[in-house]
């Protein structure tokens, strides 16, 4: 692991440098959302009683969250992981000293782990602040989210691996990251699509990154402990597989 | 090191075609070639970074295909382009590649501070990588290569891109690594490079060897002593070179100009006058390893 955290290291010298310009996207823009949604849509929606007695902003926080993650785990697997193969060389360097490819990109996922740990503890403190948090299984959201990032970050990092142009990150974009944080429990309950889109929700990663986050800040939202197994389970498959895809893209791409 | 019957294929296209190489301890190898001879895809090999698609390579007593993790950390690399890191200063892009050699915080630091004197870029140490001029970049490259004081170094075309007195000034570092001990394996296109550098070098062309030995020892074997160099403006070379034949031991037609091999190049240039035949110009030089390759492969070396 320590050759691992090496690379990790590295990059934790020059993020020191670029911390402020990230906190725009990762922290603030968020922020945003809750505000911005949960005052004025969190109106319309808690006037006519639609989620009962929960208030629409406490709905949408552990949503939030967990979308949050999910597009921070695949913009830290999209432009610095092209940027690395293509524009710096970074990997090809690393490649060159003891480090293995599998040490190459754990740190990489160490960073990531890092980025999403950081800032949904920061926006869950200010959600907390702002009375959005209602109960202490919030500490375990975090967790959910690194795990969810790791899930989008992993296929994202074997994806950037194998192609060669960065038009495509447009794409990924607009036709599956966005269409994902619409349709995944995020804003309304996946209850209120068409049956068909309800089973891509279910598939969707975020979906069961959203069941377990909103489980843990809104008591009446609870799982049972196999559901809650079984929604983790359901993303470490997308990380096992996803690690495995990305290392295998990784060694073709910088061995050959 | 040591390469028997080394191959590298890409599909079907066949990069490095079975070469057997020798590098002794110490000494200071070169792989001369154009773009596309095989250098490159050999020194990633010889780096154990890119996987033999046949033959054998032991690199330090060591497999290249198993022990490549032990192998790279004895090795320096200074690939071709450089690789460094933007975002960090000049600095840190030494320890912050030292510790991926396992190499403490502490003595990566002090590795820096020597190697940033040896490259003479102490005054640099906390500015940025970008404003660096491409010569600087070049040397903290090869500072970097040496942060794990490595017993082989290899440099993919050290000096491509450089202006003349940044190319001088890596050079004299190249040398001061040589004298110290340091194993040097080079790729190069340029002439004056490998001569300057390498007791031994190989000619590559299309993935084969079609030459080895010392510099000096190249130029004996493939070309004459002396080469007289004649220009003729812009009017037509194929027949003047029929009648200038006879001069010399060998007569090459460039785009630009003709070459006459001969050992006594002066006696050769009043022949040409003696012909009748006027160029706009004569040159008269000793053979180099340019005409060496010129003799071998029938192209020039950089177009």
């Amino acid at each position: 692991m320590a050759p691992a955290f090496s690379v990790f290291e590295g990059y934790l010298v020059a993020y020191r440098r670029t911390w402020r310009s990230s906190v725009f996207a990762s922290f603030l823009l968020p922020l945003l959302f809750v505000v911005g949604f949960g005052l004025s849509v969190g109106g319309y929606v808690d006037a006519r009683g639609s989620l009962g007695s929960v208030r629409y902003l406490d709905y949408i926080v552990p949503g939030l969250l967990a979308s949050n993650a999910m597009q921070m785990g695949y913009a830290e697997s999209a432009y610095p992981v092209m940027g690395r193969f293509q524009w710096l060389g970074s990997y090809h360097a690393m490649a060159a000293t003891p480090l293995r490819i599998v040490d190459i990109l754990a740190g990489d996922l160490l960073f990531v782990v890092f980025r999403v740990l950081t800032s949904t503890a920061v926006f869950l403190a200010v959600a907390s602040a702002l009375g959005g948090v209602h109960s202490a299984w919030a500490v375990l959201v975090p967790f959910a989210c690194v795990l969810l990032a790791l899930a989008f970050a992993t296929p994202g990092a074997a994806f950037t691996a194998s192609i060669e142009r960065d038009s495509h990150f447009a794409l990924v974009q607009r036709f599956l990251v966005v269409p994902l944080s619409l349709f995944s429990g995020v804003f309304f309950p996946i209850a209120a699509l068409p049956v068909a889109l309800r089973f891509l929700a279910y598939a969707s990663p975020l979906w069961h990154a959203v069941q377990l986050c909103r489980a843990a800040t809104l008591p009446g939202f609870g799982l049972t402990p196999l559901a809650a197994a079984g929604h983790a389970g359901y993303l470490a498959l997308w990380v096992g597989v996803g690690f495995w895809l990305a290392l295998a893209r990784f060694r073709h791409r910088l061995t050959r | 090191m040591h390469a028997r019957g080394l191959v590298k294929r890409f599909g079907s296209f066949t990069a490095v075609a079975g070469i057997d190489v020798d590098v002794r301890a110490g000494e200071a190898f070169g792989f001369l070639g154009p773009n596309g001879a095989g250098k490159s895809s050999t020194m990633r090999m010889i780096g154990c970074v890119s996987t033999p698609t046949g033959g054998t390579l032991r690199v330090l007593g060591m497999d290249s295909r198993r022990e490549g993790v032990a192998i790279r950390a004895r090795l320096g690399v200074c690939p071709q382009q450089d690789t460094l890191d933007p975002e960090l200063t000049v600095r840190e892009n030494l320890v912050t590649y030292a510790r991926y050699f396992g190499i403490s915080r502490a003595v990566a630091r002090e590795r820096a501070a020597e190697l940033l004197d040896f490259v003479q870029l102490t005054e640099r140490a906390d500015s940025k990588v970008e404003p660096l001029s491409g010569g600087m970049k070049r040397r903290l490259t090869i500072a970097r290569a040496l942060v794990n004081e490595p017993q082989i170094v290899l440099l993919d075309e050290p000096t491509t891109g450089l202006d003349p007195q940044a190319r001088h000034l890596v050079w004299e570092r190249l040398f001061r690594l040589k004298m110290q001990g340091v194993t040097l394996v080079l790729t190069t296109h340029y002439m004056d490079e490998a001569e300057q550098l390498c007791d031994r070098l190989v000619v590559m062309d299309g993935g084969r060897i079609a030459a080895e030995g010392s510099p000096r020892e190249l130029i004996e074997r493939y070309s004459t002593r002396e080469v007289v160099e004649l220009r003729f403006g812009t009017e037509p070379l194929e027949d003047r070179a029929a009648k200038l034949a006879p001069l010399g031991e060998r007569v090459e037609v460039l785009p630009d100009r003709i070459l006459v091999y001969a050992d006594d190049g002066d006696a050769t240039a009043a022949a040409v006058h003696r012909l009748g035949v006027t160029p706009a110009s004569v040159l008269v030089r000793r053979s180099g390893l340019e005409d060496v390759f010129l003799h071998l492969t029938g192209r020039s070396l950089v177009d």
